[in-house]
């Protein structure tokens, strides 16, 4: 039996360029009965370097779509560009916004298409479907994707989620005799599970932090508007006046 | 039906361990070399290499600051190489890593200008045009795994509105009020965002000089690839500015003081 | 129709120094209906004529959206109009991708300009059949440039192109003056105006045959808000119709009709050109 360990290493040990590295960062996705919140923090780091405080991970795709990106940055940037240039020839041969389960299967279109040489970065996508419902949409960095009523992705991934199974699934509670848990939160509601998630994941995650932006895509006419208005630090992003809305909220969160 | 799943897709050697009885981890590896290895020539690693770049904003505009040390591995090879280089009427940009590849990265923005000069209908590159190009080509050249290794500055300022923006050999960007590359990162950002973060509009040249000194020389303390010969580089509403090599003062008599470091007494 | 002997091939001169296949391109031009094109200091806006085969079917399509900042109103050949407007949205798109800059209007233009010129010259090849008129938005503010299958870019305070275009152009130039100071809606009232001179007799301006394309702040006629502010945008049907209450109706002795634009086609007085079949 010839011996394999040595063989191996007898060969000269070449230390590749490696094309990808981690940025950081969390994102965070949930669905309502007619919004849906998506949110990311603005810090990007690479190993114990905060690089800024400041670069978005949340972009808004369409009146009805808004897609966050996490990982490693640059493909990032650059994944978010190549589905705004094929939304862009949606619109110039339909004159109108690509929905948003057709940019989910997309997206899914364009990470497989990379299968070999993957964008290293966990897409979730977040807004109102053609039914008004408010939608969730996770990828794997390969392109595998579901509809899901919440998603927490990136570095404090495994802080967040669990936190969500139980206040948005209820998972490890029973509700009081006679009755049942809702099946859907209001947006207040929502808005603050969003808000402590990043606070608590600011305060165990060292590449988690800095600044918070959490976009709310309401569905048309949506009764959701009215909590809105007066929460601290809002503007809306919307370009028509007839459909979905876009809101953005910015928040600080710590900076240590 | 192979049962290791590390096999799949592999060339198939039956001469080395029919019967999988070695682990996973030390599982013979069948990769065939690649036959065309040898006539593809890519960067694996920098050679001849610049240290740290420092830039921050101030009232004007930005300040950028680069030693003139080009390193060939712990030799001090070079020590007259300017790393702060101008590229149309209102940026400038700093190069960290292999000055080669910085050196041609100077030769395509150059023929980049040039042809939109010709057009000669006043629509020029600002700052963020070219730290957009420069960000897509380094991008490129990563994702055909061979880079242009750098970590570059880029700074400028046009319409009134000034721009500091990183794009390193993987094409990953950012924007700060302060930013270092290489040592710098460690030693003169945190200096930098102590000094800046919140001053932006308030900071004068002078003040900025004097951070630029601070930061320069600590680095020319602690960095064993830097040297105490440095340039400064303002861009502001009056265009781009790249001064003479200027001179770092240090003080080393401290050094008297420690044992095996100075002349010893005993 | 008329006939020559150098109009074969596109790349060989007549005796008189013409090209006869570019001069017939120009005239397909004219056979499109028409368009108009105005500027002001803030807004640059398109109209268009839409033609309708029958009663049955439906209007052709005059405009196009190139980017947020660019669009264009056509005259001729609509497909070949399609093949050059997708060359212009990847110019722009190519723009964003390189630079993250919104692409200069006149490099725009000169890019389907130059694409147009080899078509004049290239054995083997014909000149585009369409003419545009573009308007776009950047650094610079507000302009309108006209496009043809000669190869030629220029840019206008005003302008038309199609069929029987020279009367809008009539109007045009009475009143361009008033123009670059003019608010929207006073744009868009002698854009309708310079239209309406290129109907025929028994016809009128509706919202079914009137295009209205624009750049800048938006009217207090349009009641979608856009975003982001100024784009480009087509209005269509109903969204016109605000726009063509604001007409004044034709007085008896307003301007001269000029001769029409078909009439002009061709080159009727050249020596070199015989009339055929």
């Amino acid at each position: 039996m010839p011996d394999t360990l040595s063989l191996s290493q007898s060969q000269p040990q070449q230390h590749a360029f490696n094309p990808y590295t981690e940025n950081g960062g969390t994102i965070l996705a949930i669905a309502g009965a007619d919004f849906s919140v998506i949110a990311g923090d603005t810090r990007q780091s690479e190993g114990y370097n905060i690089q800024t405080r400041y670069a978005p991970k949340v972009f808004r795709l369409t009146d009805k779509a808004v897609l966050a990106v996490n990982g490693f940055a640059a493909d990032g940037n650059m994944f978010v560009k190549k589905v705004r240039q094929r939304l862009e020839w949606y619109r110039h041969a339909h004159a109108k916004d690509m929905p948003i389960r057709a940019i989910a299967r997309l997206i899914q279109t364009m990470l497989y298409s990379r299968r070999f040489f993957p964008y290293y970065v966990y897409n979730i996508l977040g807004g109102i479907e053609e039914d008004g419902t408010g939608a969730v949409y996770s990828f794997d960095p390969v392109g595998s994707y579901e509809r899901e009523a919440c998603r927490a992705a990136g570095a404090a991934q495994s802080l967040v989620q669990p936190f969500l199974d139980n206040q948005i699934y209820f998972k490890n509670q029973t509700p009081a005799p006679g009755t049942s848990f809702p099946r859907h939160l209001p947006l207040s509601t929502v808005l603050s599970l969003v808000i402590d998630s990043f606070t608590s994941a600011t305060e165990r995650h060292i590449e988690v932090g800095d600044g918070l932006e959490i976009y709310v895509v309401l569905a048309k006419n949506s009764p959701s508007i009215q909590g809105l208005r007066d929460v601290r630090g809002v503007s809306e992003l919307t370009s028509t006046d007839d459909g979905e809305r876009v809101f953005v909220v910015r928040r600080e969160l710590k900076k240590d | 039906m192979d049962h290791f799943p590390t096999n799949w897709g592999r060339p198939r050697n039956d001469a080395y361990d029919a019967y999988g009885t070695f682990p996973l981890p030390h599982r013979p590896n069948n990769d065939t070399k690649d036959a065309f290895a040898s006539g593809v020539q890519r960067t694996q690693q920098p050679i001849v290499t610049g240290t740290s770049v420092l830039a921050l904003k101030y009232k004007d505009g930005i300040m950028m600051a680069a030693d003139n040390l080009a390193s060939y591995g712990s030799l001090a090879r070079f020590k007259d190489v300017q790393r702060l280089h101008p590229v149309g009427k209102y940026t400038v940009i700093g190069a960290g890593g292999d000055i080669s590849d910085f050196q041609y990265i100077q030769k395509f923005l150059e023929e980049l200008i040039i042809e939109e000069f010709t057009s000669q209908d006043g629509h020029d590159l600002g700052p963020a045009e070219i730290h957009e190009y420069l960000s897509q080509v380094m991008y490129a050249r990563r994702s055909k795994l061979n880079p242009l290794w750098n970590s570059l500055l880029v700074g400028g300022f046009k319409d009134g509105k000034s721009f500091l923006a990183y794009v390193d050999l993987l094409g990953t960007t950012y924007s700060a009020s302060t930013l270092a590359t290489g040592f710098g990162a460690y030693l003169a950002q945190p200096i930098l965002r102590k000094e800046v973060e919140g001053k932006e509009t308030e900071l004068t040249e002078d003040e900025a000089i004097r951070i630029m000194e601070t930061c320069i020389r600590v680095l020319y303390y602690r960095d064993a690839r830097s040297i105490d010969k440095y340039q400064l580089a303002t861009i502001t509403a009056d265009g781009v500015k790249i001064s003479d090599s200027r001179h770092i003062s240090t003080s080393w008599s401290f050094a008297e003081g420690i044992r095996g470091y100075g002349a010893q007494t005993q | 129709m008329f006939r020559n002997t150098y109009d074969s091939d596109n790349t060989v001169f007549s005796p008189q120094g013409r090209l006869h296949q570019v001069e017939y391109a120009l005239e397909a031009v004219k056979q499109g209906s028409a368009a108009v094109g105005l500027r002001s200091k803030t807004h640059a806006v398109l109209l268009a004529l839409k033609r309708s085969t029958g009663e049955l079917a439906s209007y052709q399509q005059k405009m196009f959206r190139i980017d947020d900042h660019v669009g264009i109103a056509i005259a001729g050949l609509t497909s070949d109009a399609r093949v050059l407007s997708n060359f212009m949205r990847q110019q722009a798109m190519s723009s964003k991708m390189l630079f993250n800059r919104p692409v200069p209007v006149n490099r725009l233009v000169g890019s389907i300009a130059d694409k147009a010129q080899v078509n004049t010259q290239e054995y083997g090849r014909r000149p585009y059949g369409v003419g545009f008129l573009v308007i776009g938005h950047d650094q610079s503010g507000p302009h309108l440039y006209e496009f043809s299958p000669s190869g030629n870019s220029y840019e206008y305070f005003a302008m038309s192109i199609g069929a029987r275009s020279q009367s809008a152009k009539t109007y045009l130039e009475k009143h361009y003056e008033e123009f670059a100071d003019a608010p929207l809606e006073d744009l868009i009232r002698h854009g309708l105006h310079a239209l309406r001179e290129t109907l025929q007799q028994d016809k009128e301006l509706n919202v079914n045959n009137t295009s209205i394309g624009l750049i800048g702040p938006t009217s207090e006629h349009e009641t979608k808000a856009t975003l982001p502010q100024g784009a480009f945008r087509i209005l269509e049907n109903e969204a016109v119709e605000p726009f063509l209450q604001t007409m004044v109706a034709k007085s008896t002795d307003s301007s001269a009709p000029a001769p029409a634009g078909a009439s002009s086609s061709g080159a009727g007085g050249s020596s070199d050109v015989q009339m055929s079949g």
